[in-house]
Parts: structure tokens; C-alpha cells; sequence
């Protein structure tokens, strides 16, 4: 069986697929949070110990670590979407791209919000010109230029293809965020973010963030797709399928 | 090329981009890389490196056993050093969670006459283990054990394993 992606590249056949998955997506958002929070709060010790002891407040990073993880990604799907718009010229990935753009700003505000709200106790300061700090800093104002940009352009495809080139340029900030940390020794250098890595992770608390990562990952599908069905329809207002829908929601 | 199409051409120059943007991103880690240490250590200090009138950051590690409050008030004195050369801290105010003897610390301020620097703020930094403080003690534990072994049985196969 081959399966054609080209029929769904229609937003007139994706409109009702990204209906019937937003609450699946809903649902596995809802699950893995429950999963995700209890584990944090119940599962894992109530401080850090050896030469890093933080205390409670070391909880935070079960929202910020997700939070930030989540920032780059959706950035680069928000990249791809408009790097395929570009060359193909596909209405619905330019959509694409639209929808994932307002969730990727919040989990990046989010990210340097509990970020403040940590480093207050923990470092002695709400705020840094960190590397890592000033880099995610420049991404939350590429998602704010991308809408921005996008919005101040009134004819649609101008403004699909002016914001994608700008979300193109922007890449540049994602791996200069994953490697902003890379002080072998911490005593040589003053950027107060550590790299970390997976095995100087205790597994509970892995699998806490893990969890909420997923979680977090889940609620970007299910808010873009809910996003997505709403700039399809403003978009397509003119078109037949959209009449039609239109009336059929009226006669029930 | 005039026999590519519209599509193929616009494919070339989303790549050409990518490409661009890839070789940005590299310089710009790369100067990152270089330029990371935005303080003064305390070897500099000593030297004089450091401005005399303005503000500058001084990096290093919390001397052990320096840690001194003057009284009932918030003032506290402390040494940093780069086990190299030590500086004088005096600081009035709250010294955040993680700041602890032995541990790394970046400090604002300026130098007074008296060669003691005057900070306005003191940041602590985390490290990158985030372990409850029992499986902490166990790692610390089997480490000094591996030590003193190494210590008490020098033979070459043992010497090679402790490091």
C-alpha cells in the first residue's frame, strides 16, 4: 500500500485530520503530565547533594529543562515547515509553521521565566548575560519577530515567504544555545549554566523530565493542530469546501 | 543553469542558506569558546590586569575556612582564589543557596585602596550532578576508597585503575 502524502498537503483534507488528533494529543498531554508532575513532587528526594545542594526549588527543572528542550525543537519545526514552504511553495506548511510559531514563544518565555525564578536562590540573581541566558534570550525575540513580521505584511503569501526567509536566518541561534556551554572546567570560566548529561542524572529525576518533556511535546501537537484548523479556515474563508462546511454546521 | 526548474532552484538556495547558517553558527561557537571567561581571576587581580577604577567580575573558588560574618549585621568576608593567588571578598548582603566554601563563585564589584575587593554582588554557581544527597555520599565514598587503595597497594595495574 503506498500511502500518498501529497493528498494531505490539502488544508482541505488536513483540516478534518487535525480535528479528529487534537484530543487524542489532549488526552496523552493530560496523562503524561499527571505521570510527569507526581513523579517530580512524590518519586524523587527533596534535595540535590554532593558539591550541587539544592534544596525544594531544584524541582523547578521538571518545567524548565522540558521547557527549554522544547523551545529549540519547535524552532527548528518551525524552520522546516517554512524551508518546505519556501521550495515547494505549499500553502499548508506555510500554515504549519504559522501554528507552531505562538506555543515555540511560550515554552521559550516559560523556559527563561522559571529560569529566573531558580537562578534568584540558587545563583543570587534573577538575571545574566550567561551565554546560554542571552542566546535563549535572542530566540524568545526571533519568535515574537516571526509573528510580528508575519502579521505586518498584509498580502498573505508575501508574508509567508518574508517570515519563513527570517525563521531561516534565526536558525543560527538553536545550536549556538546547545553549545553555549561548553567551559571544560567550571572554575575557568563564568558562565553559570553546567552541561549536563544524561548519567549525572539521578533516574528518577530523568524520568520525571523525560516525562514532562513528552508531555510538553504532546501539548505543542495539540495546540498547533488547534491553531492550524483556525488559520485554515480564516485563509480558506473563500473557498467552496469551507461554504460548505459552513452550512452544514449551520443546518444542524 | 537554465534547465533547472523554478522548484529545484529554490531547493538550491533554501540549501545554500542552510549552509550559511551552519558556518554562522560554528563561528559564533567557536568565539564563544574563546571568549567564555568575562572575570578576572584572582592571579590577575594580583597583577594588576584588572581595572582599578571601574567595576569588573572576579571569578574563582571559595578559599576553605575563609567564610567570616562580622557580627549580628549582613556584612561577610570571604577569600577567593585560583590556587594560584588569593583575593580579599568583602560583601554586605545575602549570599545565595549554593554559595559554600571550596565551591565556585563570580563576584561584581571593585577594588578598594586597600587591596580588599568591595563586591555589590556575589553569584553562586550549581555543578552539573543533579543526585540525591545519599547516592552523592556513596559516589564520594567509593571514590575515596578507590584512593586510599590506590594509596595502600601502589603496584602499576592498581595506579593505572585509580585514575
Amino acid at each position: 500500500m503506498t500511502l500518498n502524502w501529497f493528498k494531505f498537503a490539502s488544508p482541505a483534507t488536513f483540516y478534518p485530520l487535525a480535528g479528529r488528533l487534537t484530543r487524542p494529543f489532549w488526552i496523552l498531554t493530560g496523562v503524561l503530565l499527571v505521570i510527569g508532575l507526581y513523579w517530580g513532587f512524590f518519586q524523587t528526594a527533596d534535595q540535590l547533594g554532593g558539591s550541587n545542594p539544592q534544596k525544594e526549588y531544584y524541582r523547578i527543572i521538571f518545567i524548565h529543562v522540558p521547557a527549554a528542550w522544547m523551545s529549540m525543537w519547535l524552532y527548528i519545526v518551525l524552520v522546516f515547515w517554512a524551508a518546505i514552504g519556501l521550495v515547494f511553495n505549499t500553502r499548508l506548511s506555510f500554515m504549519m509553521a504559522n501554528a507552531v510559531a505562538p506555543t515555540g514563544a511560550v515554552f521559550t518565555f516559560l523556559a527563561l521565566w522559571t529560569g529566573a525564578f531558580w537562578g534568584r536562590p540558587s545563583w543570587g540573581t534573577y538575571w545574566d548575560w550567561d551565554p546560554r541566558l542571552t542566546s535563549e534570550l535572542v530566540l524568545f525575540f526571533l519568535y515574537i519577530g516571526y509573528m510580528a513580521l508575519h502579521s505586518a505584511i498584509d498580502d498573505t503569501r508575501r508574508a509567508d515567504r518574508a517570515s519563513a526567509l527570517l525563521a531561516l536566518v534565526g536558525l543560527v541561534m538553536v545550536p549556538v544555545i546547545y553549545w553555549s556551554i561548553n567551559c571544560p572546567d567550571p572554575t575557568q570560566c563564568a558562565a553559570l549554566h553546567q552541561r549536563s548529561g544524561l548519567g549525572k542524572i539521578e533516574s528518577n529525576i530523568l524520568f520525571s523530565m523525560l516525562t514532562m518533556t513528552l508531555a510538553f511535546w504532546m501539548y505543542s501537537f495539540a495546540t498547533s493542530f488547534m491553531r492550524l484548523r483556525s488559520i485554515i479556515l480564516t485563509r480558506e474563508a473563500e473557498a467552496s469546501w469551507v461554504q460548505e462546511l459552513l452550512n452544514r454546521e449551520h443546518s444542524r | 543553469m537554465p534547465d533547472m526548474k523554478a522548484r529545484q532552484k529554490r531547493l538550491v538556495f533554501v540549501g545554500l542558506a542552510i549552509l550559511g547558517i551552519g558556518a554562522a553558527s560554528t563561528l559564533a561557537i567557536t568565539a564563544l569558546k574563546s571568549n567564555l571567561s568575562y572575570f578576572f581571576s584572582p592571579s590577575q587581580v594580583i597583577a594588576k590586569e584588572a581595572p582599578a577604577d571601574h567595576v569588573f567580575r572576579l571569578g574563582g573558588l571559595v578559599t576553605e575556612g575563609s567564610l567570616q560574618r562580622q557580627g549580628e549585621g549582613l556584612t561577610v568576608n570571604f577569600d577567593v582564589t585560583d590556587n594560584a593567588a588569593t583575593v580579599k571578598v568583602a560583601y554586605e548582603g545575602i549570599l545565595p543557596d549554593l554559595f559554600k566554601e571550596g565551591s565556585g563563585v563570580v563576584a561584581k564589584g571593585r577594588l578598594r585602596p586597600d587591596g580588599v575587593f568591595q563586591a555589590e554582588e556575589v553569584l553562586a554557581k550549581h555543578d552539573e550532578e543533579y543526585m540525591p544527597p545519599e547516592v552523592a555520599s556513596t559516589l564520594q565514598t567509593a571514590h575515596a576508597e578507590g584512593v586510599a587503595n590506590a594509596a595502600a597497594n601502589p603496584s602499576p595495574a592498581n595506579s593505572g585503575a585509580a585514575n
